[in-house]
Parts: structure tokens; sequence; C-alpha cells
């Protein structure tokens, strides 16, 4: 079968991603030819500051060498440019440097031509030294001026404008940055933060002339830039000028071709022109709801949403980034999203102490975070961007919001939180044992652009996950102005475009009780789903349909398989049921025997007050466990008490006991735990529980959203209640609203942090039918709920996963 | 052909999962069942830290190992990229629904390979 061709006019980042991902999922669709412009395979562009400033070289900045388009059999015309394409006969034209012309004919036609730089129609623009930043020859031109010349001047001081003067400087120039407004990166600063970025530029050497207007660049007899001068009559002497304002989407041959333009080639959600359904714009050169992106992490998701509309797959849509901003400068951390600025309707929280290099503004409107900008400390960059994408309202988090997450956990790195101020060999995943350098080489040699991928490579963040932040600032940091936004929900896993609410409310509306019925319904790419996806659905399914929806086994992490908590070397360890830490001889004896006869290697006691036993095999696994390795409850871990206690002031073990009879078998988004303690002293730890309980004189206090582990949250006070049918009646409605509502592998903790504290009280504390209703659904969903270690085919626990096949007898 | 060895049925083995089959010498060979219903057999050892692979998820054609989640492709036994790494692979026959493995390769291939140990240092 004769294949369909498909040409693309373009050789950049966005255009060959579009490929790569087409590749990947129709390798054999199409017959592709590429014409580039320039006389390079693909590279990485953000990268060209960081080569003209001597940190890498060109051939480091590659993404895709020749070899790669061969080996896809992918014709690639370097250093081509097309001309002209006649649209009537399907005809794209065009011609090399040496003058030489060719024909090739399309089926489909991708146009990733870019943007070109915006030149300023000053008089002398033309002569020698004057320059654009844009590519390749731009830097090389400026590496070898650097060489030879002295002085630079660089009109513009936005981000590619104060990348080249940095760049220019390291070279051993002296740099005069010109600029139009009164500060900085105008687009992506407020002023305050704008004047400490100049400020600090200045004292490692770099030159400002703000609010200045350039009339004219002057030459000398050989046609080379010899000064700029401007409109008050004074000159500034320059051997090379930059010209940095701006870019323009590149729609010459768009329009040429009459394609509809409109600050860009106009296309529709697949990336479609309007024009001809035949060919698509992708890249900074396409005006998608009227943005033209600039940034790489929109356009790959661009190129994503085209290359799965090219392979005629027909599934998603492009709707649409928000983008924040970093400047890649070393040692210079600064960070801006959304509406920064504000104005008359938005209201502003900020902390400015210039002394220290440090100023944060955060803009709201309507209780919503509409805008940040932060200057010297981005540590929470992301975290607010995070909001500020979700559009949630902040309302209950006002008077911490300054202060930030941070996602970043107190375990595994020293304590540190500034990514750019550690050192190369410092370690950065404490789990992985990755060093920042490490990340730092994988994200320049593979060209790493997403925290997945980072994750994916290095490892670095992909255990625990407490070191999340600081990779992704040292991915900021990298990657520069690159490193951006991703659609607005996060996809559940890559077998999905729909997130972790959109799939519960799916189950919820339609009746969902089957993860086929989930797959099918939602449109899942693949067959059966993935580990990732998988235990979510299954946990959605049965916390959504209690006794309707068939718990599956095979979705379903080994531990919560076998009912046991696999080891390193492929053994068990099970954990007793000890109600609310409670034992008796009979209990003791009865686990010492087993220790015995199965010649179990380790016993120890755990942190959640019971006795672990470690290393059984799996063939001997038939103990009653304590769910110690399911996202279910764990342990109600309690003090003494008022029974025996001379401080006590409540019967803190009766409680617990109460609390683990009634709540053991209760599976959750995530693991839940729990902590009774009876007086003040709070002797339980109750304090960095899911749900903690502390009892004083008057009755019980009930803390929630505790965390003790990777990042320790101390819970939040709750309410206080008389008596423990009021504790039990609460904590039930509260866990339970989490199980309804909480995303799958969400701790109490973020789960409060996401919806609100306020929208928790209002639905436990202030509406008692509710709260009745939320009680009752968990003893409902709970009652007769199986003991998969007595009750195994009720609990549907596959027998045999614990039977080895013999070993076969060889007929010889 | 009597170098096929009986196993089990494909029905013995439950649906995206596995079965463990002992040998005389070397470690167990997992028997994996896909949600099409193939059968898959690779030696029970995930390459990056020698976790039992029987014991993952199956999802596709490939299996999540139960310790650090690499994902291994049952066809070839490799892991995916960006991780390196291969588990010793082991023929598989099913006529009608009996599945059998190849008694020579049972007896010969990949004996050496060790689990990983945990718990105390044994003295001897």
């Amino acid at each position: 079968m004769k294949r369909s061709r498909l040409v693309m006019v373009g050789n950049g980042m966005a255009g060959v991603r579009t490929l790569e991902e087409l590749l990947k999922i129709a390798p054999d669709l199409y017959e592709i030819t590429v014409f580039g412009a320039e006389p390079h395979p693909n590279y990485n562009r953000i990268l060209l500051s960081p080569v003209l400033a001597g940190e890498q070289t060109l051939e480091q900045i590659v993404l895709n060498d020749w070899s790669w388009y061969q080996q896809h059999g992918i014709t690639l015309h370097a250093g081509c440019t097309v001309t002209q394409v006649d649209r009537s006969r399907r005809m794209v034209h065009a011609s090399n440097a040496a003058g030489e012309t060719m024909a090739v004919p399309y089926d489909r036609l991708i146009l990733a031509t870019g943007s070109n730089p915006f030149m300023l129609p000053l008089p002398g623009k033309d002569l020698a030294g004057v320059l654009a930043y844009r590519d390749i020859a731009d830097t090389q031109a400026m590496i070898a001026a650097a060489a030879r010349y002295r002085h630079a001047v660089v009109i513009g001081g936005g981000l590619l404008g104060l990348e080249a003067a940095n760049g220019l400087m390291k070279r051993g120039m002296q740099v005069t940055v010109v600029h139009a407004a009164e500060w900085l990166m105008e687009r992506q600063l407020d002023p305050v933060a704008g004047h400490m970025l100049q400020k600090a530029l200045q004292e490692r050497g770099m030159q400002f002339l703000m609010q200045a207007q350039t009339s004219a660049l002057l030459g000398n007899e050989d046609g080379r830039v010899r000064a700029v001068r401007f409109k008050d009559g004074s000159e500034v002497p320059a051997d090379l000028v930059v010209m940095a304002v701006g870019i323009r989407p590149n729609t010459g041959l768009a329009e040429s071709m009459h394609l509809h333009v409109n600050r860009g080639i106009v296309v529709n959600d697949t990336m479609q022109t309007t024009t001809d359904a035949r060919i698509y714009a992708v890249g900074e050169c396409a005006a998608h709801r009227g943005v033209a992106y600039g940034l790489v992490a929109p356009l790959f998701e661009q190129g994503k949403v085209l290359a799965n509309h090219l392979a005629e797959f027909g599934i998603g849509r492009y709707q649409g980034s928000q983008t924040s901003t970093k400047l890649k400068v070393t040692g210079i951390d600064l960070f801006s999203a959304g509406d920064f600025m504000g104005g008359a309707d938005t209201e502003e929280i900020l902390l400015s102490d210039p002394g220290s290099g440090q100023y944060k503004k955060l803009v709201l409107k309507d209780d919503k975070l509409v805008g940040a900008c932060l200057y010297g400390n981005t540590v929470d960059g992301s975290w607010y961007f995070k909001l500020l994408r979700e559009g949630r309202s902040v309302a209950d988090l006002r008077d911490r919001l300054m202060f930030g997450e941070s996602n970043i956990g107190e375990g595994g790195h020293a304590g540190q939180n500034q990514a750019a101020a550690m050192p190369d060999e410092a370690e950065v995943c404490g789990c992985n044992g990755v060093t920042k350098g490490s990340i730092c080489q994988a994200i320049k040699e593979k060209g790493l652009f997403t925290l997945d991928e980072v994750r994916r490579h290095t490892k670095a963040s992909a255990s625990c996950g407490s070191c999340t932040g600081l990779v992704e600032q040292i991915l900021m940091a990298t990657v520069g102005g690159a490193y951006a936004a991703t659609t607005k929900t996060k996809p559940l896993c890559a077998c999905t475009e729909h997130g972790h609410q959109a799939v519960r409310d799916a189950i919820r509306a339609n009746h969902l009780i089957s993860k086929e019925e989930v797959f099918a319904f939602m449109e899942w790419k693949t067959p059966d789903g993935c580990p990732g996806c998988r235990p979510a659905i299954n946990y959605y399914l049965i916390s959504t349909w209690p006794k309707e929806a068939l718990n599956d086994p095979q979705s379903r992490a080994i531990n919560e398989r076998s009912h046991a908590n696999i080891q390193k070397d492929g053994t068990y360890s099970v954990v007793p049921r000890m109600w609310a830490g409670g034992t008796t001889a009979a209990e003791l004896r009865r686990i010492a025997d087993v220790v015995d006869k199965y010649q179990i290697p380790s016993v120890k006691v755990t942190g959640g007050q019971r006795i672990d036993l470690l290393g059984v095999k799996k063939e001997n696994l038939g103990m009653p466990s304590g769910l110690a390795y399911a996202k279910a409850l764990r342990t109600v871990k309690t003090c003494v008490g008022s029974e025996w206690c001379r401080f006590g002031t409540q019967d803190s073990t009766q409680l617990g006991q109460q609390l683990e009879r009634a709540l053991w078998a209760m599976y959750a988004p995530h693991k839940v735990k729990m902590a009774v303690s009876g007086c003040p002293r709070n002797c339980a730890e109750s304090g960095i529980k899911d749900v903690g309980v502390i009892g004083v004189d008057s009755g019980w206090e009930i803390y929630v959203g505790g965390n003790g582990g990777i990042k320790t949250e101390v819970a939040q006070f709750f309410t206080k209640v008389k008596t423990a049918e009021e504790v039990l009646e609460v904590s039930g409605a509260f866990l339970q609203l989490y199980r309804e509502e909480g995303w799958y592998l969400e701790r109490t903790v973020h789960y409060v942090a996401r919806v609100g504290l306020d929208h928790v009280k209002k639905k436990v504390l202030e509406d008692a039918a509710q709260r009745q209703a939320l009680w009752a659904r968990l003893q409902a969903a709970l009652d007769g709920a199986p003991d998969p270690w007595f009750e195994g085919e009720k609990a549907r626990v596959d027998a045999r996963q614990f039977i080895p096949i013999p070993t076969p007898i060889t007929a010889v | 052909m009597t170098d096929w060895t009986y196993i089990c049925t494909i029905d013995d083995i439950p649906t995206q999962g596995a079965r463990r089959v002992a040998r005389a010498q070397g470690l167990e060979v997992a028997l994996f069942r896909t949600a099409a219903d193939e059968v898959f057999a690779l030696l029970d050892r995930c390459p990056h830290k020698g976790g039992p692979l029987s014991q993952g998820m199956v999802f596709g054609r490939s299996v999540a190992c139960p310790l650090h989640n690499w994902t291994i492709g049952l066809c070839d036994g490799q892991a995916l990229a960006p991780d390196v790494g291969c588990a010793p692979r082991f023929q598989v026959r099913v006529a009608g629904r009996a599945v059998y493995l190849h008694a020579q390769e049972l007896a010969s291939h990949a004996l050496h390979e060790t689990r990983p140990l945990a718990g105390p240092a044994v003295c001897t």
C-alpha cells in the first residue's frame, strides 16, 4: 500500500517533537519529508544561552542527530528554504543556498516555521555586527565577535536580551543593556522585582540604560557598527549590537498561501488550520485561541495532540496552557506566573526585603491566586503555579500562603531547600543517591524538559518524592524559561487525559462498576490500564459502590493482594492485629509459637504498637494480619490513659479499641493512622496522625490531617466533643468524606489542603444530618467486611498465588 | 517431541497474574497470563534488585516489579527504557488450554542467579 506523504516545513523543537510522538504511535503511516532552513539537525534552542556563555558546546545541544532522521526513514532537507506552497496542486517548492530548487508533493502538511526575531527599523540596522539572537548562526557570530571586540550593546532587557548580555559578559565583553521600559523584564516582573534584578546584574558588571530610546546605529568606514545613538543625542560605543526586542510568529509563508493568519497561523484544538484541512500548524508560528506560545511545554503538548490526530486516533484536544517564567542566569532566582501586576479588583500579599534579596508578591482575586512574582527564593514557585492553575479558593490558606507549602520534605537532603545554593556533588535524592550534578547532566545531555522525564532517567524524586521541589528547581534553573506549564488538570496516568476527579465523577454519575466499564466509558488509551491507574480505579469503584463493585485483586499491589508486606528478598512480613496496642499472655504465646513453627528470622516491635514478624515465606502466609501494608486503617495508637496513668483524664485505651474495632477493615485512598491520648501530654502523638484524639477533662479534642512521614505535618484542630460516641461519629464521618472525595494516594493532609478545612467542617460539623449520613454510609460499607485471612474466598483472595507449581518431572 | 513438559492449564494461572514454577536447580520460573490469555515465562527475578516478578501487576504485555515498579516486557524480559536490564526468558508452548515449558531449558537455563539477602547477617 502506498503511504501518505507528510511534509513538514521547519525542523525545530515543536515540529520534530510532533514527529517523535507520531512515530511512537504510528511508525509506518507516512512517508515523511522535513525542510529546515538552518543547515543543522534539530537542536535545543533553549540551550543556546549556555552555549553563548561557554557552559556547553553546540554538539551537546543537538536533540536529534542526522542518524535519527535516517533511522526513521525521514528525508531531511537541511539548509533548504521553502519558498512557496501550491495548495491546489499540493506541492512544496524549496531552494537551497546553491540556488537549486526542488518540489515535493504532500497529502498532509505541517507548518512548524517558528518565529522570527523582531528587528527595530532603525537607520544602520543592516550594518555588520548588528545581530538578532535566535539561532546557531547568531550565537556563533556573537561568540566570534566576543573574541575580537570589546563593547557590546544589547537592545531589549527581556528574558532573551538578559541571557544574551550575560553570555557576552561571560565571554569577556563589556555589556550595556538598553531597555525602553522603566524596569527589566516588564512582561514577567513587577517594578520591585525588576529593580532587584537590575541591581544584582549591575553588581556582576552589567550596565544599563533604562527608558532609553535608540535613534540610530552608527557605522565606521568598514561598514561595521561602532556606536548606538539615542534620541537625546548621547552615544555609547558598540562593536556588537544584539537586538532582542521580541519575536513574531513566522507567518510569511502561510500568508503567501492565503491561510488565515492573525497573530500566528490560526488553528483549532487539533492544530488544524482553519483554512485548509490538509494543513496543520504547530509551535511558535501557530495561534491557538488567539495565543501564540513561545515556551516549550505548551508546544510539546500541541505536538502530542497533533501527532494523535495525524495518527488518525482522533482523541485529544489542545485547550491552551498557562505559562510561567524563570530566568536562566546562573545564581539568580526569579519566578513569575499569571497576573503578577494585579489591578484595581485584585488584592496583594507582599513580602519585601531588598536588603537580603528576597521579594514575594502574590496576587489574589475573589480569594483565588491569580498571579505570583518571586525573587530570591523561588522554592514555592511550582506550588503557587499549581494553585493558580487549579483556580481553587485559597481563603483558608491566606494567613499561611506567603510562607509557601513547600512540597519539600524534611528528610533525605540535609534540610536543603534552595537548589541554586547546592554544590554539584550534593545529594538531592536521599532515596536513590542522586546528586545535583548528575541531574543537571542528565537534563542537558538527554534533553529532558519535564519532571516526569527527569524522574524516569535519573530516579531523582521517584521514590518517596520528598525532594520533588528541589528537583523541580534544578529543572527550572537548567532549562530556564522553557520549563513551563502543563495542562490544567494533571492526567491520572499516561493511559488517559482525565484527572482523578473526572474519573471519580464519571464512576458515580454513570454507575460504572467495573474497570472495563471505566476504560470503555472514558476511552482509555491502553487495553487494560497500568500499575498507575488500575489500583486507583479499583479503589474508586469499591468506595463509590460498596458491595456492588467487586474488588479486583489483580489491580492491587502485591501487599494488598497477598495480605502481607513484601520485603527486599521476596519474603513477607506479617503484623498480627493488636487492638489499640493491647495484648494478652495468650496472644503473645501464640505469636511466639508461630515464630518457632515457621522459623521466622526477625521479630520487631513496630511504630504502631504491634509486633512485626519478618521473613515469612509466601507459601507459609496464613495468619491474621493487621493490614499493616494496605491503603487502609493501620493502627490506632494509644497511651495508657486514665485506667493506670496518674495524669490521665480519659480512658484512651478503651476509645482506641472502639475506634479500631469500628474501622479495622476500612480501605481508603491512602493509609490512615490514628491515635488517642488520654491527656494533653499527648503520649500517643495525636498531633501527627490522620485523625488524632486528645482527652481533656471536659471531653475529647479531635485533630485531623496530620502526618509523621516524609514531611512532618501537624494536624489541625477540628472540633471538641463530650463523649466517646461523638468521637466515633465525627471521626467516622470525616474519614468517610475523605474516602468519598479523596484522590487515590492522597493522604488526609493533602486532601484537606486541596478541598480546604472549611469545606470539611461544613460537611461534617455544621450539618448534623449530613454527618450522620456519612457515618451511616461508612458503617454500611464496612458491615460484614471479610477478614482476608479467615474468609479468603469472600475477600476474593486468589489462593493459587500461595501454591508454587512443583518441579515438573522431566521426560527423558 | 518429549522436550516439552506439561506444566498446568491456562486456567490455573490467574488472569493478569502469574504462578511460580519450581525447578530442581536455580530460581523459580514465573509463568504469566495476560488479559488476552497469552502466556509468557521469565526467570522470577527482576534485573534491577532481584524482586519476584511473579508478584507484580500484569498489564498489557508487561509486568511491574513489586519492589520498585520497574516495567519488564513479558515478550523479551527487557526493562522499559530508560531503565536497562533483562530477565532471562523461557520458551512457552500453549496447546489448547495446556501450557508447556521446555524441559531442557528449565534444567539448564539461568541456573546461577540468586535472590537478594535480607535480615540479620548469619554467621557461619
